[in-house]
């Protein structure tokens, strides 16, 4: 059984309670998603799949590729992401649909991505360094301060935090609570933000580490005298 | 349709049509233990945020000489209803200009509503 599948983000709304407490909520297009090669111990020392998200626009591929699609007989995907399996359910093979009824409502899913680039960015911004005074005759405003000791080490120590390229990065975002699945029109609404802008393409999968859903227990109020 | 406004088309409910300048009262449930009452909110709509399910507007009125405003989400299950009492004819979207008046300054000229 195939863990998760391919997906693009849609974007964010929010949803109401009976109580008119709001829940912000992501809606993802996931698949339909197509096995474009089943990876078997035998031929690649472990066991995937090969996934292609099924989009209405046709993609051009070069010979190679063309190859590789024509050889799992499915039309040319734009977008391809390897999936691990699970033991259980039949074995997927080349040409199979993989779709969003995978999930279920209260299900907790993984969702992967690549965060929004943000360019060059300082200390503040990248890794919430406090920066200085903003008056008073300071003038250490948003520089990152002392970066290592004198002569000895006489060197920055690695990883140091400093400004740098920040974002575009894949991202995990674990545990998001599954809210819908709208088999019909491809649709996941999870609880939460996910990665990415719309249209970023995402690999959802099942939690990996999801924890049991703990129902909190009301203990009895105790009688007798305070 | 696009895919947000499919999965935001259950949580839509009938608002009257209101726009900035308008008296409204709304109806607001109040939940208190297990009794559930109704609250009335009376005051000028000084803003409409349109955008599906998460619309939302701003009422403003003077309660004791104190300005209060309250926004609330246009769709959210809690307001039972809205009544609009009055238009005024007004030539801004976002009536945020009426925070800096007092008194008769803040009054508006009322427009005739199409019934």
């Amino acid at each position: 059984m195939v863990t998760g599948l391919i997906g693009k983000k849609v974007g964010m709304t929010q949803l109401f309670a009976a109580d008119g407490t709001v829940q912000p909520a992501t809606v993802l297009k996931a698949g339909p998603c197509v096995v474009v090669q089943a990876k078997t111990t035998e031929t690649d020392g472990y066991e995937a799949v090969q996934l292609g998200l099924v989009e209405a626009k046709p993609t051009k591929e070069n010979k190679p590729s063309q190859g590789h699609f024509k050889k799992a007989g499915v039309p040319a995907t734009r977008v391809r992401r390897e999936m691990k399996l699970v033991a259980g359910g039949d074995p997927l093979k080349a040409g199979d649909q993989v779709n969003v009824s995978m999930f279920a409502d209260g299900d907790r899913v993984d969702v992967i991505g690549t965060s929004r680039g943000r360019g060059f960015q300082g200390v503040v911004k990248r890794h919430h360094f406090k920066g200085g005074g903003a008056s008073h005759g300071s003038m250490h405003h948003r520089a990152p301060g002392s970066i290592g000791q004198s002569s000895y080490p006489s060197r920055v120590l690695k990883g140091m935090r400093m400004g740098g390229h920040m974002g575009d990065a894949r991202v995990t975002v674990r545990n998001l609570k599954v809210i819908r699945v709208d088999a019909e029109n491809n649709l996941l609404l999870v609880e939460g933000a996910v990665p990415g802008g719309p249209n970023g393409v995402l690999m959802i999968r099942k939690a990996i580490a999801a924890k049991p859903i703990r129902i909190p227990t009301v203990e009895p109020k105790k009688k007798g005298k305070k | 349709m696009t895919a947000i406004e499919l999965v935001e088309q259950g949580q839509l409910t009938t608002r009257p049509d209101m726009k900035a300048g308008d008296t409204v009262r709304v109806h607001v449930k109040i939940r208190e233990g297990e009794k559930e009452r109704i609250q009335i909110f009376e005051g000028i709509v000084i803003g409409i945020h349109r955008g599906g399910s998460r619309a939302s507007f701003t009422v403003r009125k003077v309660s004791f000489g104190q300005g209060v405003e309250r926004i609330f989400p246009l769709h959210s299950p809690t307001i039972a209803k809205i009544d609009v009492v009055r238009s005024a004819r007004v030539r801004r979207a976002k009536l945020y200009y009426l925070r800096e008046l007092r008194g008769k300054a803040a009054r508006m000229k009322e427009t005739k509503r199409a019934q």
